[in-house]
């Protein structure tokens, strides 16, 4: 089996572009991809596209070109795109392919996402009766969590806090204006203990990967970004997921424990390796929980991570570095792979004003989606 | 008041919440899934809060069949003991007041308060509150 390695990325930026589809963003993204690779269009061999609410992907080729490239969509939650990326790496790791793409993107409608029950397996009465809201389940899943660990609304409010200071310095995030850790903890409520600001937001974008085996990436003299693992696991018995009308007495673990355990046995390495780390961070707490999901802390440890910087860009573990959900918004097709896209960048030093210093040599990547998937992926240059 | 769906709660007075028993593993879920897997069971009437949030928002309709009018609601996850975790709205009891563990028994609140005849939905209050 061949490494894998990420040879382009290309983003398209998030938040809204009035007057242009989420699958012509998608394109954007694309192109911008083949270019930062040096390749064309044709010299793809496959494709794998992920997109919720914007269409097929793989109708793409009106106007990337008829190649005729093999080219599968897929829909996955907001494990989308994570899932994308982890079909294209199998082909090429496979040897059935030397050249692929993962390419994700959205634009959905303003407000909250609006679920139907039959999609989910789930009666026609508890839509009616107002469950099908993805914001009770992360509010409720961080009102235990805080309960059982100690940990305190403030500390949500500085993951906020944190993703708007790092977006400011991210020319792809909807988000660019920092947001003082007051005004973040007064704001109106949303689902408690979450105001506004702690929640992100539907939003439109696109981000394309070219990806290659290691001879090929070689030939084409692009810096060497590995993807040493990705895994994408779906839950085990006892966890808590999104639209759950009853919970196991029982609890269990969750399919972000299994994707990350998975995922560092194959990389070979460890929590305390990784150098940068994107989480899944839909709203604040997600971020926190999904630091001790992913084995980065233990629970309970994150209330003095955050009050001492530790996941601030210049801290022990940046987490989030281009803003996260908070700040890019969720485009649930694209979501996934702008924390692929935004380590490649970290990775290669190319950050400007929100790079991590030191050199980092591995990045981390996890997404969460409904109704209880996830997907990581580690990288190293 | 009807309830907002056939097969949720028992004829008794008071009612009981019907989860449904895997037949294979025993686990216990609500509502009771359609089909010979599960076997209908009647839920304890009492449990304890196992965790919270208060809507602030209307949900969006589809697939929400509440008043157009809104007023923020509490609901809960309840631990009905070696049971099931049931969601359902939390009711006689200031927002302030919720806390996880505090002692809950099922009852029923219309979906739209203010509608001659709602349909029922299953909900949790403080034990030994008043109707």
């Amino acid at each position: 089996m061949t490494d894998v390695c990420i040879v382009g990325i290309g983003i398209h930026p998030f938040g809204r572009t009035e007057g242009r589809s989420g699958l012509e963003q998608g394109v954007f993204a694309v192109r911008e991809a083949l270019s930062d690779a040096g390749i064309a269009w044709g010299d793809v061999d496959f494709a794998y596209g992920a997109s919720d609410a914007a269409g097929n992907p793989d109708t793409m080729v009106e106007q990337l070109g008829l190649t005729g490239a093999q080219f599968i969509n897929v829909r996955n939650g907001c494990a989308a795109g994570g899932s994308a990326l982890f079909s294209a790496q199998m082909a090429i790791k496979a040897g059935e392919a030397d050249i692929g793409l993962a390419v994700g993107f959205d634009k959905h409608p303003r407000g909250a996402f609006d679920a139907k029950p039959a999609e989910y397996n789930l009666p026609e009465w508890y839509g009616d009766a107002g469950y099908m809201v993805t914001t009770q389940f992360f509010a409720t899943k961080i009102m235990r969590y805080m309960h059982l660990n100690g940990i305190s609304r403030e500390t949500l409010g500085r993951v906020a806090a944190k993703a708007f200071r790092n977006g400011a310095k991210a020319p792809h995030a909807w988000r660019r204006d920092p947001v003082p850790l007051d005004v973040i903890l007064d704001a109106p409520m949303v689902s408690d203990p979450y105001s506004k600001y702690m929640f992100c937001s539907p939003a439109e974008g696109g981000v394309a990967l070219i990806l290659a085996s290691e001879k090929k990436a070689r030939e084409l003299g692009k810096p060497i970004v590995k993807l040493k693992a990705a895994t994408m696991r779906t839950r085990p018995p006892g966890s808590f997921e999104v639209f759950a009308p009853s919970i196991d007495v029982e609890r269990g673990g969750s399919a972000t424990n299994i994707a990350s355990r998975d995922a560092f046995e194959i990389a070979g390495i460890g929590p305390e390796d990784i150098g940068v780390a994107q989480l899944q961070d839909t709203e604040a707490g997600a971020e926190l929980m999904h630091m001790a999901e992913n084995g980065f802390v233990a629970d309970g440890e994150q209330e003095r991570y955050l009050r001492e910087g530790w996941t601030e860009i210049d801290g022990r573990l940046p987490v989030n570095t281009d803003g996260g959900c908070l700040a890019c918004g969720e485009p649930i097709g694209a979501s996934g792979l702008r924390q692929v896209y935004e380590n490649v960048v970290q990775l290669r030093g190319d950050g400007g004003a929100r790079q991590v210093p030191g050199n980092p040599k591995t990045a981390y990547s996890h997404v969460y989606g409904a109704p209880g998937v996830s997907a990581v992926t580690i990288l190293e240059r | 008041m009807q309830p907002i769906a056939s097969g949720l709660f028992t004829k008794d007075d008071p009612p009981r919440l019907i989860g449904g028993r895997d037949r294979a593993t025993g686990r216990i879920v609500f509502p009771c899934p359609p089909g010979d897997g599960f076997e209908a069971v009647p839920l304890s009437r009492t449990g304890t809060l196992w965790s919270y949030t208060i809507q602030r928002f209307r949900p969006k309709s589809p697939p929400y069949a509440g008043p157009e009018a809104f007023t923020p609601w509490a609901l809960g996850y309840v631990e009905l003991p070696g049971e099931t975790i049931v969601e359902a709205r939390l009711t006689d009891v200031e927002f302030g007041a919720i806390e996880i563990g505090m002692p809950l028994e099922l009852t029923q609140v219309p979906l739209d308060p203010d509608a001659a005849e709602s349909v029922a939905i299953p909900a949790f209050r403080p034990e030994g509150a008043s109707a």
